[in-house]
């Protein structure tokens, strides 16, 4: 079920195979049937490295999702609490194992932090007096965890906030421990570039670490020829604008959990024949996408104005397959037809559901309020009247719009513009205080913090030379038949990947003067092979690159990367790796100060 | 410019704005009569959605095609090729979905546990058992109780050997670094490692002491801040406080993080005196008036929702009676504020702390804001003369009759939206400048009189003749088209 993992450049099975066998090892140490009490927000990522068929195979029998009050009566040895180190779940945790004692039914009890243990959280369970009533307390190292055949994901949401705002690194730690990890599986990267202060770190980091590590010599030929660290502040602006890749969209409407949407189910629901229209279900509709599904690989990263043609044309092949069967005639060519039937009817019910997907996006690409928004980014973007109030984002105000869309576009506009007149960053920060309650004022000081919005200094703007220099901005973005990654955004053109791009070719050398300008230090570091490991590179055979966002990336960002790998001519393939997917909600979100008690 | 283009569009607009944006905003202005042509161009085209060839069309047509290929097959027949997926989507058998399944399995005690039917994991690799473990890759050992205060523990560790052993998950024993001293020296290769697990862990152990470990503290702001962090995860509200109390004002973001603290306490009054407290607190300039105004608004607020809760049990009051108050108006925004007091306390006099113009003037509101609430609330309550009087009797603030700091078109929005009549909304499309937008509108609220007479104005013939195709045969509207058609004087354009 996993085989996807493994079509890529770099086969990601090794790594998932790896955290199975981890995950496999603990469990026996348990020995006897158990049951699993879960922290809900883990079975997402645990879902991507095992089914439930894993843990049954070693006597899981039952599944709880974590609780407080009195754990569920199951007839099991053990009981083992899967959890993330928040010291709010060893309290839950500390009740749960009270109340059980009064039942006495000896139960062996067990702890696994994922992704690591920590020194609070145990003492936490020693202040409530039950740290002694644990028989094994052990870590799950769940760094990077495989998304898809080229993608990995630590699903660390605060990573930017703790290392913008909090000045806490501890992402950055676990980051290096992630990428120490992948080298011990796919081999040393000799080669290492960065640019941000929180690159920087990480390199350090590793370097460190692999010191430490002296004793033991990496074996293993590498599957990596280069490792490129970007922090997420070097490029503020790309998450801020609307995705408009089809995969891109599904995540900016619906948003995209553990490789899960939810759809709104009207569009889903399944008349069969003979069966009046039953009920319409209320359940939102779950679907999971992934390269996995034929289709999907195919139009995820397509500009969403491409998708129809593509799916449309994909409805012909199967109509005409379908028809085929009027032309099987012997009793063999009947059997070939049946043969396929199933990866037909496979066929057409993802056709089915990514129709459905389409037309509900459409719904809204083609709203007014779409069309607006999306006018003022590419004003923004393109360098059109950044220095003035916006009217537009001053409407939005007064029709209380939601307030993240206000964060996020006059955020673009103070980054497209390298920070505000003190005048209209007064202006909109009091009409955002008025409207949405003064206690914003913790956030628009988040955001100052960040960079995203900021009081524009003396020197001059320098936006639009970074522009003009990485051609940033491409007039004549072919959304149908691509040639240049601009297409992701209809027109502009990711700043990260155009960095990795030109580092690609002809070298960063040629950008000395932006990346100047962008900031934190960009730098370079090889790490010694042991000899005999250096790679026989054949004729054309292109370099691997794994681009590591620190600071979360953005599905038309990994769009990007996937058409930069795709172009005949590149030499490159780029597998990606990032603390958190992200888009401009989740991000703004994320830097927001308790968004959830919004005048409360 | 942009909610000019957005009519131009019409209902199917592409998806990549930024060509009508960047070429076409700087066409239009640079050239306004070469518009027509520019529209026509094949190059906009190709974003459009008005040909045969169109997205949405295209959409359809798999639509179609999927519905077509459906009654073909029988959809149960071929299970076990497909993976089996519940409704909600969840794979049968993945782990979320097993968390329920066994959970509600459980609550039906008279039966065996039913386990989920899962289709095997065939990988190879997962029977063979084989390959590595992650933590094999590193050789770490099996570790338990980390911070063990026995001695079989208190190996001669350096500070930062001991960093180390923790960030392995070693075992390890802080006992030793007995001395202040050794410590602070044990925190700062914390801090160094960047690993807020490791860095935390001496704090706590340095809890003994807060006095110092605060002085100390100061010094040290990365510590402080996972400090700061892990008091406020453990919502150990006492020592924060005091902490906060212990810091140097100069510390960055500590009036803010003081001020932050008066979304806990839920009392209004405590909240006030609260934030009266903060109102010394050294923030920057811009921020101490915010906190301020909040200040004030809370105050304000107190007052009002006494008053009115007041008159509203008195029943003396109609207004309250026939629109009784929602919610409370305690902790709402400002302009929700002015809202409210522009619905129950319109007429009140300057003095008044629930006078709209009172607030106006002491929060300094912008003549739009208050211009688009008042009119909203106004609205609401369908009070049209004082919607009226909004736009003329404003000429003292230096306007002429019917004019408006925000754009007619927002302005009939705003009305349509408070469900305002057409003979309403029809004063005020009447007032937006631009003929196609006026238009427009004038369709969207079938304010049928505007059309004609803008139609009759650009001498458009041919429009009027399919507009009176969509009015009702002998309705007013029909009788005063055919009138104008028939009118001789009137030199039609077509």
């Amino acid at each position: 079920m996993a085989a996807h993992l493994s079509y890529g450049r770099v086969n990601l099975n090794i790594l998932r195979e790896a955290a199975r066998k981890e995950l496999r090892e603990f469990l026996d140490k348990c020995a006897g049937s158990k049951a699993i009490v879960w922290d809900e927000y883990l079975t997402g990522p645990f879902g991507l490295i095992a089914q439930y068929s894993l843990l049954k195979e070693h006597e899981v029998e039952k599944m709880f999702t974590l609780k407080s009050g009195r754990l569920p009566s199951a007839d099991v040895k053990n009981i083992i609490f899967f959890v993330r180190p928040r010291l709010e779940l060893m309290d839950i945790i500390a009740e749960n194992v009270f109340s059980e004692d009064k039942m006495h039914s000896p139960r062996d009890f067990h702890i696994l932090f994922v992704p690591r243990r920590s020194m609070l959280c145990e003492q936490r369970l020693k202040e409530q007096g039950v740290l002694a009533s644990f028989i094994n307390i052990d870590e799950y190292i769940l760094d990077l965890i495989p998304y898809d055949g080229d993608l990995l994901s630590m699903e660390y949401e605060s990573a930017f906030r703790e290392c913008y705002l909090e000045n806490d690194q501890t992402s950055l730690y676990h980051t290096a421990k992630g990428l120490m990890t992948l080298q011990a599986l796919y081999g040393t990267i000799p080669q290492i570039y960065g640019k941000g202060e929180c690159a920087r770190h990480v390199a350090n980091m590793m370097l460190r670490m692999k010191r430490e590590f002296a004793g033991s010599q990496n074996q293993i030929l590498p599957v990596f020829d280069t490792l490129l660290l970007l922090d997420r502040n070097v490029d503020l602006l790309t998450p801020l604008a609307t995705q408009l890749t089809y995969e891109g969209l599904i995540d900016e409407i619906y948003g995209i959990t553990n490789g899960y949407v939810k759809l709104p189910p009207e569009k889903f629901a399944q008349k069969k024949q003979g069966e009046a229209s039953k009920d319409l279900p209320t359940e939102p509709k779950k679907l999971q996408l992934n390269s996995a599904e034929e289709l999907y690989a195919e139009i995820r990263d397509k500009n969403f104005n491409a998708v129809g043609a593509a799916l449309s044309k994909k409805a012909k092949i199967i109509s005409a397959a379908f028809e085929e069967r009027h032309n099987a005639k012997t009793v063999g060519e009947i059997k070939q037809f049946v043969s396929q039937l199933p990866h037909m009817q496979a066929a057409r019910s993802s056709l089915a559901n990514h129709t459905s997907i389409a037309e509900l996006i459409k719904d809204i690409t083609t709203s007014e309020a779409f069309f607006d928004n999306l006018t003022v980014e590419q004003e923004f973007m393109t360098g059109v009247d950044t220095d003035k109030v916006n009217t537009y984002i001053e409407d939005c105000v007064a029709q209380k719009d939601p307030l993240i869309k206000i964060l996020r576009l006059v955020s673009m506009q103070s980054v497209c513009n390298n920070g505000l007149k003190q005048k209209v960053l007064d202006y909109y920060k009091r009409e955002i205080l008025q409207t949405y309650g003064y206690e914003h004022i913790l956030t628009l000081n988040n955001l100052e913090k960040a960079g995203l919005l900021k009081l524009q200094s003396s020197s001059r703007n320098n936006y639009p030379t970074i522009r003009k220099t990485l051609k940033l901005w491409m007039e004549d973005a072919n959304e149908q038949n691509p040639n240049d990654i601009s297409y992701v955004y209809s027109g502009y053109a990711p700043l990260s990947v155009r960095l990795t791009q030109v580092l690609a070719r002809p070298g960063w050398r040629s950008i000395e003067e932006v990346l100047k300008m962008l900031p934190g230090p960009h730098f370079e570091e090889r790490q010694q092979l042991p000899a005999g490991l250096h790679k026989k590179r054949q004729q054309g055979e292109n370099r691997t690159t794994l681009v590591f966002f620190l600071g979360g990336v953005s599905y038309a960002e990994i769009a990007a990367l996937r058409f930069l790998s795709q172009m005949e001519d590149s030499g490159m393939e780029y597998i990606i790796a990032t603390t958190k997917l992200l888009n401009g909600t989740t991000w703004i979100k994320s830097l927001m100060d308790r968004p959830e008690s919004q005048s409360s | 410019p942009t909610t000019m283009l957005c009519t131009k569009f019409g209902e199917d607009r592409p998806l990549g704005g930024r060509v009508c944006l960047t070429s076409c905003c700087l066409q239009m202005m640079k050239n306004k009569a070469d518009e027509e042509d520019y529209w026509n161009s094949s190059k906009f085209k190709a974003f459009t959605f008005d040909d045969e060839d169109d997205e949405f069309s295209r959409l359809k047509e798999s639509k179609r095609a999927v519905n077509s290929i459906r009654p073909l097959v029988d959809e149960d027949d071929d299970e076990e090729e497909v993976e089996k997926v519940s409704w909600s989507g969840e794979p049968v058998g993945s782990i979320s979905w097993s968390v329920n399944e066994t959970a509600a399995s459980n609550q039906r005690t008279d039966r065996e546990p039913a386990f989920p039917k899962i289709n095997t994991d065939t990988t190879s690799i997962s029977k063979s058992h084989s390959g590595y473990s992650l933590s094999a890759l590193f050789k770490g050992e099996t570790h338990r109780c980390i911070l063990g205060k026995d001695n079989t523990l208190s190996g001669d560790w350096s500070p930062e050997e001991t960093v180390q052993r923790m960030q392995q998950g070693k075992a390890v024993s802080l006992e030793k670094f007995r001395s202040l001293q050794d410590k602070l020296l044990l925190l700062d290769y914390a801090v160094s490692a960047h690993d807020g697990n490791v860095i935390t862990a001496p704090l706590w152990d340095l809890f003994v002491f807060p006095e110092v470990l605060f002085r100390e503290l100061t010094d040290r702001q990365t510590a402080l801040r996972h400090f700061i962090h892990y008091l406020t995860e453990s919502k150990d509200q006492r020592l924060l406080l005091e902490l906060l109390r212990y810091l140097p004002l100069s510390t960055p973001g500590l009036p803010l993080l003081q001020y932050k603290e008066h979304l806990g306490i839920a009392d209004e009054n405590k909240r006030r005196d609260f934030l009266k407290s903060c109102l010394s607190l050294p923030f920057s300039p811009e921020d101490s008036v915010h906190v301020e105004d909040h200040y004030t608004l809370l105050e304000r607020q107190i007052i009002i929702e006494a008053t009115d809760g007041h008159a509203e049990r008195g029943g003396k009051q109609e207004i309250f009676q026939k629109f009784p108050r929602k919610a409370s108006i305690l902790n709402m925004p400002l302009i929700t504020t002015l809202y409210y007091c522009c619905f129950y306390h319109y007429t009140e006099s300057e003095g008044t702390y629930s006078s709209p113009l009172n607030i106006r003037q002491t929060f300094k509101l912008s003549e739009k804001q208050f211009f688009v609430t008042a009119l909203a609330a106004r609205a609401k309550l369908k009070a049209w003369p004082d919607v009226d009087a909004l736009f003329t009797s404003r000429n003292w603030l230096g306007f002429t009759r019917k004019k408006s700091p925000l754009s007619f078109q927002r302005v009939v929005d705003v009305l349509h939206k408070n469900s305002a009549p057409t003979q309403v909304l029809q004063d005020y499309v009447a007032l937006v400048d631009d003929a196609e937008l006026r238009i427009t509108l004038a369709q969207k609220h079938k304010c049928h009189d505007i059309v004609i007479n803008t139609y009759r104005d650009l001498k458009d013939r041919q429009q009027l003749l399919g507009y009176r195709a969509k009015m009702a045969r002998g309705s007013a509207e029909e009788r005063k088209i055919n009138e104008l058609l028939n009118n001789s004087q009137i030199r039609w354009k077509n």
